[in-house]
């Protein structure tokens, strides 16, 4: 098939539709109105329901609803309307149901702003809410990645029966990019026989619930979804290494800011200067491995976020003391400035070199 | 010998966490009986949120979704979009219903989602341990008002049966009680009428059933009842307030 150029929000509801997505509620909020928009437009087309919801709370609620009565589902929101919804999300991940949750970042706190940004690595690594819960979160750097990403991400909350979030920030929902449609690779889904479609008088009532009174019950049930996180951390961990054979600093972004790090990496070769990257493409599972991997040759990490550093204490954890790190962020919608970076890269190597 | 009664089909053998004198279980069975009736049990998905309806899941017999508190008809909605073909319920206590689920019903009455609500109005919360309701009466000691309710403070009680019925959707609105075995026939018919009225497609329906709380009423079941008639009636009338020949 041949490329098509697309505004990212409508590439994302395409790329749904096409992974087999038939159902979506939603709220309006800024930055990702043409999602919703185009879902409302499309999805009708292919069989599906689009639903405005009164609220976050009440979408989130009936993605719950539709996922436990066996629909392919999701919702899109951004920032502060995911915090509103972290507590459906947490019903979701504790009734073991899937359904895939698309987050265009803006800045915040609060109500923030509308613009770019990477501050919500916290809200959707850490959980926003209770308990021992996990789900995949993919942090795509293009359209194309998104795209793919969206294919693919029905199968792997179906696979898992678990939440699957899709984080682009801002710039990914509102730029264009030349993308093509590639179907993922099929996954052997587990057939849903716990789904709530009535009895029919055929077997016993199917029951979703997140509730377990008995601690001895509730303890079972998250040592169960452990082991569930522990597959995922195996099979789900996505990262790549840019530029890593010999590098003497690695930068460390995620997201379009790996982007601009590209940048920083290709002038910084025009002077001879080898700088690796580490971009995670899940930030949940977090790709621990990548930093363990960093070559003898590097002399520390410089992560660089859209925020005033939120990864950075995965990466913390990752690096374990080994290399000194150093950070670069911006936030509230600024952009972090390539040359910006290149003089925090020069510090960290020891002054100009 | 023949059986002149027995227990609902629709109900399973668990035993039920109710209070003494409680009125929850009565609403189980009518319930319970209305599907039954209407052959729609192996059909049916009900949804139980937050309050004393948390554990329903266990006691009907049919599938059902457990929900977060007050979003019982959001979770009702999904799986009705997704498979419109089901009978799908939900059974709400007051604090759920008419305080942080107040959004989500009126938006399901908005919408006229083909769904059911039995809505049970006892005028406090139960399963927290007794604190104030939006329903509380004026003057009602909970543990939240432990000098009784006052206008001033508080406000005066939501009448969920009224305000709903204001809502072009909600084609289906009564309130009854289970004081007596009359009422409870009469409610019966209520909620075999809200999930007719589900069965023709026509819209949202919605039981009102005034019940007790003896534990946190402090009151003995017979004087609950007596409670019941004497100070929640006046306020809150009995009767019907939206029926689908209405709009024909």
């Amino acid at each position: 098939m041949s490329k098509v150029l697309m505004k990212g929000n409508e590439a994302i509801a395409e790329a749904a539709i096409r992974g087999g997505c038939k159902f979506f509620f939603g709220y309006p909020i800024t930055p990702q109105n043409e999602l919703p928009e185009y879902m409302s437009r499309e999805l009708p087309k292919h069989g599906g329901v689009f639903l405005q919801a009164e609220s976050e709370v009440a979408a989130i609620n009936m993605v719950y609803g539709a996922a436990g009565a066996g629909g392919r589902v999701m919702t899109s929101s951004s920032s502060p309307g995911i915090a509103l919804k972290q507590e459906g999300i947490s019903y979701i991940a504790g009734a073991n149901l899937p359904a895939v949750i698309v987050n265009i970042v803006r800045g915040g706190p609060g109500l923030g702003g509308i613009q770019p940004a990477q501050s919500d690595y916290n809200q959707v690594t850490r959980g926003g809410g209770d308990g021992d819960y996990k789900m995949p979160v993919f942090v795509p750097a293009n359209l194309q990645e998104m795209v793919d990403i969206m294919m693919e991400a029905f199968d792997i909350a179906d696979y898992y029966r678990n939440p699957v979030m899709v984080v682009g920030d801002g710039m990914i929902g509102q730029m264009m990019e030349p993308i093509e449609f590639k179907k993922p690779v099929p996954r052997e889904l587990p057939v849903k026989d716990w789904i709530t479609t009535g009895t029919k008088g055929e077997r016993k009532p199917n029951i979703i619930n997140s509730l377990f009174l008995e601690a001895s019950d509730l303890e079972n049930h998250n040592l169960e979804a452990q082991e569930k996180y522990a597959e995922m951390v195996k099979n789900e961990t996505r990262v790549e290494n840019y530029n890593m054979e010999k590098p003497e600093l690695v930068l460390t972004a995620y997201g379009t800011t790996s982007r601009i790090c590209k940048n920083v990496i290709a002038e910084f070769k025009k002077e001879g200067i080898e700088i690796g990257l580490i971009r995670p493409i899940t930030v949940w599972p977090f790709p621990h491995k990548a930093f363990e991997d960093i070559p003898e040759s590097a002399k520390g990490i410089l992560v660089v976020e859209m925020s005033q550093g939120q990864m950075i204490d995965d990466v913390k954890i990752a690096n374990n003391g080994r290399l000194p790190i150093g950070f670069h962020g911006r936030s509230g919608g600024m952009i972090p400035d390539p040359q910006d970076i290149i003089l925090k890269v020069r510090e960290m190597l020891g002054g100009v070199k | 010998m023949a059986i002149v009664y027995d227990k609902s089909k629709g109900l399973t053998d668990v035993e039920l966490h109710f209070c003494p004198g409680c009125t929850h279980g009565t609403v189980h069975k009518l319930v319970a009986e209305v599907l039954v009736e209407l052959d729609v049990l192996e059909k049916s998905v009900g949804v139980a949120p937050v309050g004393c309806s948390a554990l329903s899941y266990d006691y009907f017999n049919c599938d059902m979704q457990q929900a977060s508190h007050g979003r019982a008809p959001a979770v009702a909605t999904g799986i009705k979009r997704v498979n419109p073909e089901l009978v799908v319920w939900t059974y709400q206590g007051d604090g759920d219903l008419a305080s942080i689920g107040t959004a989500e019903i009126i938006h399901v009455a908005h919408r006229g989602e083909k769904i059911t609500t039995i809505f049970i109005n006892n005028a406090i919360y139960g399963m927290t341990g007794g604190q104030m309701a939006p329903t509380t009466l004026i003057g009602q000691k909970t543990t939240t008002t432990q000098d009784g309710r006052t206008v001033e403070h508080s406000g005066k009680p939501l009448k969920m049966a009224e305000m709903l019925a204001t809502i072009d959707g909600a084609k289906f609105v009564e309130r009854v009680s289970v004081d007596t075995p009359t009422n409870i026939r009469k409610a019966k018919k209520a909620i075999r009428k809200a999930f007719e009225l589900q069965l023709s497609g026509k819209g949202f329906g919605i039981v009102e059933v005034l019940s007790t709380c003896p534990t946190n009423w402090a009151l003995t079941p017979r004087d609950s009842l007596q409670w019941l008639r004497d100070n929640m009636m006046p306020y809150y009338p009995l009767g019907n307030f939206r029926t689908p020949e209405e709009d024909e």
